[in-house]
């Protein structure tokens, strides 16, 4: 058996914040189950994202680099991941809930004919199962899921694991050649076009939403300002993304995007169940409605009765003040 | 060349739960309890587009459930696909997704020069998105996921945009496809007068593991996840603390104070 194998996703060198989370997961995984972690590194000029895997917890780097592989694409390294994994039997492969990580777990389940359980927010050893907690029903249910065979095959969800902390272990990575040859691998990526700069949601500490509250396009200038000050993400509902006020990437709940930051600040937001099931595993939540009835109240820690424009302002001051900007 | 639709009846979004015994139900007061999974009117939209802009010879809705599915098939035909099927048998019960996807590559493997699988981001029940890679790797296609525009068809190719975590990625690959759509890709119609009618007097053909050859892998002994636990969510047990003050600016300052104290800036 070869322990516990956490695929690494990296951008420029550096790892992604989805993967120092895998990691951390990894550790407590491995330490319960008693077996090595090994972090999986694949692709072009990654010498010195091996070096950051074990930097951050990882007992050994199994890795790939070459040519083919500078992009992630499915047919490139699920062959290659679910080869490793057939000749070498780990217990458990950990991914993050990225949409290379989704893609890939899916592939290699499919290919090893092996159980996957996908978007954990927690995870418990107990024998030699990894007992994976994961919302169901768009986040109406929980339900606490193992895979009965191996290798058990978890994608984690974003924010939901502590971040490892990067520490000064070192070791020598082992290389292996990839299993396609790019005339092997169908298809071509034409073009990028990167994400433009900006918090992203699911990456988000902190997300401001707006909603139909916020009146229209100009409604939202408040909401932003109080998002930039505290450095977070701009979010909103669906009523306010359907209107046209604001683009479809800010849509928080069940047909937008599943949030956990630390705070959540809903502006003009009644808290429709579809929107919960996207931000309801938020930390600490936050609403401003001028109803006193609106359902966000019961979800929320902390709560202001008023008109978010008069609001609104008022915080970014007092926090514009409170953190020195 | 025909495209195929893979689609899933799911609860309503408004569906409220319960459980008993370890098992989900729902209902939904208000409206309908169960419908076509809402990610999946998008792959039904897309197939119907490539029927009518790229020059698929149809567009075939197929779902796997139980004959009450029919219903969501039927709004695949009022939509405006030319044919649909269940494919439905008790062996099927209680699979997992590895065995739903063995399913449905059998499926799609025997409608006559299939070519691109469309099918939806994920179901709003299981929340997996774990289907439509799975049924490529059993069928030996190409996946293309999170696809938010078809740009071309060719008679041997596909060029797609993709919508990832890093950005749009534009890609081509040689038919055949499977693909699953993301919200951006179109607006889906709605079904119209006749296409209702139409739907209403078809009727669906059933295809059975026999009919698809299926034989193990599938249902609920084959299923390699115990979902046994299933309960509802522990009570989020804040009751609100309402700041009340007599002006915005102290309210404001009142709740700055909580938030630093409880550190969560
Ligand atoms: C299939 C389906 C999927 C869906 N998916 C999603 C989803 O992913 N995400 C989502 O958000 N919704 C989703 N919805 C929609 C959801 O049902 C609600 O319609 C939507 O969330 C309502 O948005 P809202 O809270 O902004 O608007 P409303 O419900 O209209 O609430 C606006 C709130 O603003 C308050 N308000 C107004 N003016 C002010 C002011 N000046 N100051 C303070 N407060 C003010 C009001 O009191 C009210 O509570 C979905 C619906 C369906 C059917
Ligand atoms: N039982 C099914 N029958 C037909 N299509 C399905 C079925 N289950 C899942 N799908 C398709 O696969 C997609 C992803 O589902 P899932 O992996 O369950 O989240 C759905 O949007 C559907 O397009």
């Amino acid at each position: 058996m070869s322990g516990v194998w956490v695929f690494i996703e990296h951008q420029d060198g550096q790892l992604k914040a989805i993967s120092k989370e895998v990691l951390g997961a990894g550790r407590a995984v491995s330490d319960g189950l008693g077996a090595p972690l090994t972090a999986l590194v694949f692709g072009q000029n990654v010498v010195g994202v091996a070096a950051s895997a074990f930097a951050h917890g990882a007992d050994a780097v199994l890795g790939c680099d070459d040519a083919s592989l500078a992009r992630f694409r499915v047919e490139a390294v699920g062959p290659l991941l679910a080869g490793l994994a057939r000749a070498r039997a780990p217990q458990a492969l950990l991914l993050g809930g990225s949409t290379n990580g989704r893609d890939l777990a899916a592939w290699t389940a499919a290919e090893l004919d092996a159980g996957l359980v996908s978007d954990g927010i927690a995870l418990a050893v107990a024998g030699d199962r990894v007992k994976v907690t994961r919302p169901v029903y768009a986040g109406k249910l929980l339900s606490t899921v193992y895979v009965k065979s191996s290798p058990q095959i978890i994608t984690l969800r974003s924010r939901a694991f502590p971040a490892a902390a990067a520490g000064g272990k070192t070791g020598a990575a082992e290389w292996v050649a990839p299993a396609r040859s790019e005339a092997d691998i169908p298809t071509k990526i034409v073009g990028l076009e990167a994400k433009k700069a900006g918090v992203s949601l699911t990456d988000a500490n902190i997300i401001v939403s707006g909603g139909r509250g916020v009146g229209g396009p100009e409604g939202f200038a408040p909401v932003r300002e109080l998002a930039e000050v505290l450095g977070g993400a701009l979010g909103a509902s669906r009523a306010a993304v359907d209107a046209g006020w604001i683009p479809y990437d800010h849509q928080v709940g069940q047909t937008g995007k599943t949030v956990s930051p630390n705070l959540y600040i809903a502006c003009g937001i009644s808290g429709a169940i579809q929107h919960q099931a996207g931000m309801r595993t938020a930390k600490m939540i936050v609403a401003i409605n001028k109803d006193a009835d609106a359902p966000i109240f019961k979800l929320a820690q902390y709560g202001i009765v008023g008109d978010l424009f008069k609001i609104l302002p008022a915080l970014s001051a007092e926090f514009r003040q409170r953190l020195g900007k | 060349m025909k495209a195929v639709v893979c689609i899933k009846q799911t609860p309503s979004t408004t569906a409220v739960f319960a459980v008993d015994n370890g098992v989900a139900r729902w209902d939904d007061p208000g409206g309908k309890p169960v419908v076509l999974n809402p990610w999946d009117e998008y792959a039904v939209e897309e197939a119907i587009r490539l029927k009518e802009n790229h020059g698929a010879a149809e567009a075939v809705a197929i779902s796997m459930g139980d004959d009450s599915s029919a219903e969501q098939l039927k709004t695949c035909l009022a939509m405006g696909c030319g044919e649909a099927i269940l494919v439905a048998d008790a062996a099927f019960a209680g699979s997992d997704s590895l065995g739903t996807a063995r399913v449905l590559a059998a499926a799609i493997r025997k409608i006559d020069d299939a070519q691109i699988a469309v099918f939806g981001k994920q179901a709003i029940d299981g929340d997996t998105g774990q289907t439509p890679v799975q049924v490529a790797v059993k069928l030996g296609w190409t996946p293309l996921t999170f696809v938010s525009a078809i740009k071309e068809v060719t008679g041997s190719t596909i060029t797609v945009e993709r919508l990832i975590d890093e950005g749009k990625e534009t890609v081509t690959a040689p038919l055949p496809v499977v693909i699953s759509v993301v919200k951006e890709i179109n607006e889906p119609r709605y079904p119209s007068f006749m296409g209702i009618r139409k739907a209403n007097r078809a009727t669906i053909p059933v295809w059975a593991a026999a009919d698809l050859g299926v034989n193990g892998g599938v249902g609920a002994a084959a299923s390699q996840a115990d979902w046994s636990h299933i309960y509802p969510l522990p009570e989020r047990n804040t009751v609100v603390q309402l700041i009340e003050a007599d002006t915005p600016e102290e309210q404001a300052r009142v709740l700055v104070n909580k938030l630093f104290e409880e550190k969560v800036i």
